[in-house]
């Protein structure tokens, strides 16, 4: 449901980001994510695809770098990979004291700009 | 072209967290985040916890809701200064809410702010308001499910409530199994069991609330009477 006002940063970061760099187009956003942070991937894109129209990043695309989260059993040393619903139990020793880490990235790792006169997508001269 | 830029994507919300903190800290405010789902009690733990705050020790609380003001007039009702964001229909509070809202409060008479999130379990865990505290609230109907289904939002928690302990009894929820969600992705945050209709288990959640008051108010900077320990950058007008 928080989609919309993520979604307003992640273009705002962007755009500043070219800007700043002197860019032209904006071809690609890559994005990391963890898996604990609750963000819908097509729901992010669907609303780009409108907030972008009419700026240098319309037509991007979204890339989602999932961040993993993982559990480490304090009995058995076992690491394993986990997303919600977590379980309490580890899978290698049935232990019951688990500890999970990681998966809360939320950031925008990079962009791509396009620095050639032609929209390689479209192959279109832009103005 | 690849241009690097690792930024939070919420670090324009963050930056203005980071204001409304520095403007709590210098007034001397404590401030409370209490997200809970709809329904948890969130509001029934504010009144609950004001109603036994120390003689002196001046609340307020700012009510995020989705529309209505039903929750901003049961706090206005017992006397304490409150003020009411309506997200219209937005699913959580942000930093620069709570920067309009500090504005309609009297900030250096307030020792102890509660803010009152919208009711989710999701999206409220993204964003830092400015808080000290982040209290998120569970409720014994709910089921003991929830640190499972929602470790984001409990791995941020600075402590976790069960409300509504009197009702134990009648509901399958196994306090040792909640708990042991919290523990997996939170090593810190004590879990308080209690009820807000009752009161039982308040005591132990307002021992620890103070004392947070009491490391927060030590980990200002010095401040300067008659001199003593005086940083020279630092007026002691």
């Amino acid at each position: 449901m928080h989609e919309l006002p993520i979604t307003e940063n992640i273009l705002s970061i962007a755009l500043e980001a070219a800007r700043g760099a002197g860019a032209g187009r904006i071809v690609a956003i890559n994005l990391v994510i963890g898996d604990l942070s609750s963000i819908v991937d097509d729901s992010v894109q669907f609303y780009f695809d409108l907030l972008s129209q009419g700026t240098p990043a319309e037509g991007a695309t979204l890339r989602f770098q999932r961040e993993p989260a993982h559990a480490t059993c304090n009995e058995c040393g076992h690491r394993f990979e986990v997303t919600p619903p977590l379980v309490p139990v580890c899978p290698a020793c049935g232990g019951m004291r688990l500890e999970v880490s990681g998966g809360h990235g939320f950031a925008v790792e990079s962009i791509e700009v396009d620095d050639e006169d032609r929209d390689p997508a479209t192959n279109i001269e832009r103005q | 072209m690849k241009i690097a830029i690792q930024q939070r994507i919420l670090s324009a919300n963050d930056a203005v967290a980071a204001e409304n903190r520095q403007r709590l800290d210098s007034a001397g405010v404590l401030a409370v985040n209490v997200m809970a789902s709809p329904g948890a009690g969130k509001t029934s733990l504010i009144l609950a916890t004001v109603g036994r705050l120390p003689a002196g020790l001046r609340p307020a609380v700012i009510e995020g809701d989705l529309a209505s003001r039903i929750d901003a007039d049961r706090v206005a009702a017992h006397g304490i200064p409150v003020t009411q964001i309506n997200t219209g229909g937005g699913c959580h509070l942000d930093a620069p809410m709570v920067r309009a809202a500090l504005e309609q409060l009297p900030v250096p008479d307030i020792d102890i702010l509660f803010i009152e999130n919208v009711g989710n379990l999701v999206c409220p865990a993204e964003f830092d308001l400015g808080d000290h505290l982040a209290v998120v609230v569970a409720s014994v109907p709910e089921g003991h499910d929830k640190p499972y289904k929602y470790p984001g939002m409990f791995a941020r928690a600075d402590a976790v409530i069960v409300n509504k302990a009197d009702v134990l009894s009648v509901f399958e929820f196994d306090v040792a199994y909640f708990e042991q969600g919290v523990r997996l992705v939170n090593r810190a945050a004590p879990v308080f069991v209690l009820s807000c209709r009752t009161g039982e288990g308040m005591a132990a959640w307002l021992d620890w609330l103070l004392a947070q008051r009491d490391v927060a108010q030590s980990a200002e900077p010095p401040v300067l009477i008659g001199g003593r320990g005086a940083d020279a950058s630092h007026s002691t007008g």
